[in-house]
Formats: C-alpha cells, structure tokens, sequence
C-alpha cells in the first residue's frame, strides 16, 4: 500500500464525520518513522487545524515520551491533555506533567474513562478528539472479553457526543481478535506504511 | 438513564443531585423530601458525594445545611476548597451553612454520653427547628452512626430516624445520612435499623479486580422512583464525583 503523507491522512479524517470511529493501522517496518508521521498528521494537520482539543491515552509510551516528541514536530500542547496509563505501572521517577492524569494500572479501564471524561468536561472547544495509543498495549494487560467491553462503552460513548476517536494499532501485532475488535468499533481504518505482509484479514 | 421498566404514571418531584452520573441513574433525581442513607467504610467517598450534594444544591440556589458530627467543620471546608466546584461566597452569603454537631449538643446540655428518649426528641427538634429557620433544602448528617453511638437501644435508634426523616420532610428538604460501616460488612449501617428506616440507601465501596482497587458506587433502594441496580466505578476528581459502568469481562468479582 502507498505511504499516505500527514496531508493526506489529515484530509480524510477531515471527510469523516464528526463522531467516527477510526481505527489508524501503522506497519512495522519504520515504526518510528510512521509514529511520527501520524502525530504530525492527527495533532498537528487535523487538530491544530481545527482547534480541537485532544485527549492522547498513552498506554504504549509515558506521556512525558509523547510529549517530548511533540515538541520536537513544534506541535504546541497548549490542547492536548495525557491520561497516562503506563508510567505509573513502570516503577520510574515521574516527572508530572500539568496537563495529565496518571492512571495506576492500564488494567484500571473504568479509571481511564473516568480520566477521560474529566478531560472532556475540562475542554470547552466545540471539537474534540481522543487518541488511545495504542489497542495492541492494552491487549498486553487486558483480556479480549474486558477489552470489548471496555471499547464497546467508550467509543460508543463518545460516538453518542460527537467526539472522534482514533485507535492506534501496530499492524503487525493485531492478531485476528483484535481486528474483530476494531471492525467492531471503528466505522473507518486508515493505513499508514503498512506493508501487505502485515494486512491479515479476520 | 434508570434501568426502568416502565416509567410511573405520577412523577415526583426531583432533588437533583447534580451529580451527572448519580442522577442519570436516579431517573432524574433524589425524591424530594427523601431521607437517604449514604452507607460505606472510610475512604469510599460518602463525604465528597454528600458535600457535592449540598455544593449543587447551592449553585441551584437551594439552601443547605451540613452538619458535621465527627470531623470540625472548617477543616471539611478547607479540604471543600480543593475541588473546583467550591466557591466559598456560598458559604458566605448564607446559601451553605455548616454546623458542628458537638457545639450543638452542648448548647442543648445533652453533654451526657449515652442519649434518652427526651435527648433524642431534643435532638431532632433542634435540628427541624435549625433547618426550617435557615429555609433549608437540603441537609446532610455526617455521620448519622455517631449520633447512634451515644443512644442505647435500636428501637430508639429507629425513632430518631423516624423523627428526623419525617421533621425534615414536612419541610420538604432532602436529607442525606451518612452511615459508616466495615470494609466487609454485609449491611447498609452499623445497627441494621437504619437502612429500613431510610427512603434509599446509596451504598459506596471498594471492589477488588486482578489486584486493583476500584471505588463503586451502587443504589440499593430509593423510593419513589425507578433506578439502576447496576453497579458503577467512581472517581473523586477536582471538578467533582464521576461515574462509569463497572466492567464485568465475564469475570467474578471479590469484595476487598
């Protein structure tokens, strides 16, 4: 498949509806590489554009790590609120950030709706989006049944309020239940670097 | 929305928390006039909801009262002063009163540790008297337990529930009691009589999952009105008291 550019990307979130499901499938080879390309596209093409408040749940990376990287794109935070859901789990000094909230465990799934939602109401902007990065990290910590439930409240949730939500999925890793999963949830899939050895279909 | 299976012909009026989640799942609101029991061990959160009650009621311009039995009332409100939904010009102009109920014990000379009929009948007059004169509409007891601690018997237990719930009613005002039992306990307070007595109990707790610890909340009975029987993760965040379903995942579920 051709590597859709951040533009691109941006364009056809633009064309969906307010209130999708979206689910964003990124390949494996050059993980980094297509990582960066979807902040640049998610936060700074589509939200900074339409100055939509994002809610980034970080279960793959700490926030500090996401936070990092969007200020090395000069993406401006001033919109983005964290509901960190890992740096607690790892043990490590923590450095908080002012616009997050910090989840003890990512098997804690009622908690990080409830963090959510709290960024919800804390954001007044007609517009706004929420990230979970990423679906196959929640899958390390959570059984599938949990897991369904879990995204079957939420997305529909905010679906219900006109809310967009983009799911991330590293391709390679997003075994047959998952994608089940996401086909579920999502009303559209947007591909980035993924290569057709890493397309499995359910 | 409840978990109604019809909805009743006759609608009575509400006393709107203002607590999303919690009225959602009241279809709307407390009953006006209802005496509810808000039953859980320490750290579940009965202090916040109750005070976030009273806070809600305010900025809907109902006036309400708390009456604090254990804890002084100024370090409740410097602990209120924390969430955002506080401002203390309710306080202030009158909208929010606080009163310490050991001041109060001492202004009607019931210094004695153990409460007679006549204290009991005291008691509850003082506190219809103190809630019609400040035109209150709401008013919580924090905790009702230890009032109960210093009265002897469960039948005289029962009649200051009784009295109260009914003083407080005639005047149309909303009451919340707050009953403190064990983390383990199977019942709603500590005597048992209380929650028979009460119009609803709201029993808050910790559930336990994989090791985690979750705060629950869950409506045992509210009369007068249609409600969920479900259970629902809470969470104690500055802008106040949110709600989420409990997720089952097809899994059991222990009492922590």
């Amino acid at each position: 498949m051709a590597n859709l550019s951040a533009g691109e990307i941006a364009e056809r979130l633009r064309a969906l509806s307010e209130g999708s499901g979206v689910a964003m499938k990124l390949g494996g080879t050059d993980y980094a590489g297509n990582y960066l390309q979807f902040l640049a596209a998610v936060l700074r093409d589509f939200a900074l554009e339409a100055q939509a408040y994002t809610i980034y749940v970080s279960v793959t990376n700490p926030c500090a790590l996401v936070n990092s990287l969007l200020s090395s794109l000069e993406i401006p935070a001033d919109r983005v609120f964290f509901v960190d859901v890992i740096s607690q789990t790892m043990m490590s000094s923590l450095t908080k950030l002012p616009n997050a909230s910090y989840v003890e465990s990512p098997t804690m799934l009622e908690n990080v709706m409830l963090r959510v939602e709290y960024f919800l109401r804390k954001s007044s902007a007609p517009r706004r989006i929420v990230i979970l990065d990423s679906v196959n990290s929640l899958a390390i910590h959570n059984d599938p049944a949990i897991l369904s439930e879990f995204f079957h409240i939420m997305v529909n949730n905010l679906k219900s309020r006109g809310i967009t939500t983009i799911i991330l999925a590293v391709a390679e890793e997003t075994n047959p239940e998952l994608e089940n999963l996401l086909s579920f949830v999502c009303d559209d899939t947007i591909q980035l670097g993924v290569t057709p050895s890493e397309t499995k279909t359910p | 929305m409840a978990a109604a299976s019809v909805s009743s012909a006759v609608q009575v009026e509400r006393c709107k928390t203002g607590i999303e989640g919690l009225d959602n799942i009241l279809d709307g609101g407390i009953p006006r006039g209802n005496t509810v029991l808000v039953s859980g061990s320490c750290g579940t959160g009965k202090t916040t909801l109750s005070l976030e009650f009273l806070v809600r009621g305010a900025e809907a311009r109902e006036r309400g009262l708390f009456l604090s039995v254990t804890e002084a009332s100024h370090k409740i409100q410097q602990n209120l002063a924390t969430f955002d939904f506080f401002d203390k010009r309710i306080v202030d102009d009158g909208t929010l009163t606080f009163i310490d109920v050991p001041v109060l014990y001492d202004k009607l000379g019931l210094s004695k540790q153990e409460m007679t009929t006549e204290d009991i009948d005291l008691f509850v007059g003082a506190v219809a008297k103190l809630a019609s004169e400040l035109k209150v509409q709401r008013l919580v007891m924090d905790s009702i337990t230890s009032v109960c601690y210093r009265i002897r018997h469960e039948e005289e237990i029962r009649d200051l529930i009784l009295k109260l719930g009914k003083s407080l009613s005639d005047i149309a005002c909303t009451t919340i009691l707050v009953s403190e039992i064990g983390p383990q306990e199977n019942r709603y307070s500590l005597y048992g009589v209380e929650e028979a007595i009460a119009d609803g109990v709201i029993l808050l707790g910790n559930v336990q999952r994989r090791g985690d610890l979750l705060r629950t909340l869950k409506i045992i009975k509210m009369r007068g009105t249609t409600h969920s029987r479900a259970q629902y993760v809470l969470d104690l965040t500055p802008l106040g008291i949110l709600l989420a379903p409990y997720l089952k995942g097809g899994r059991g579920w222990e009492v922590a």
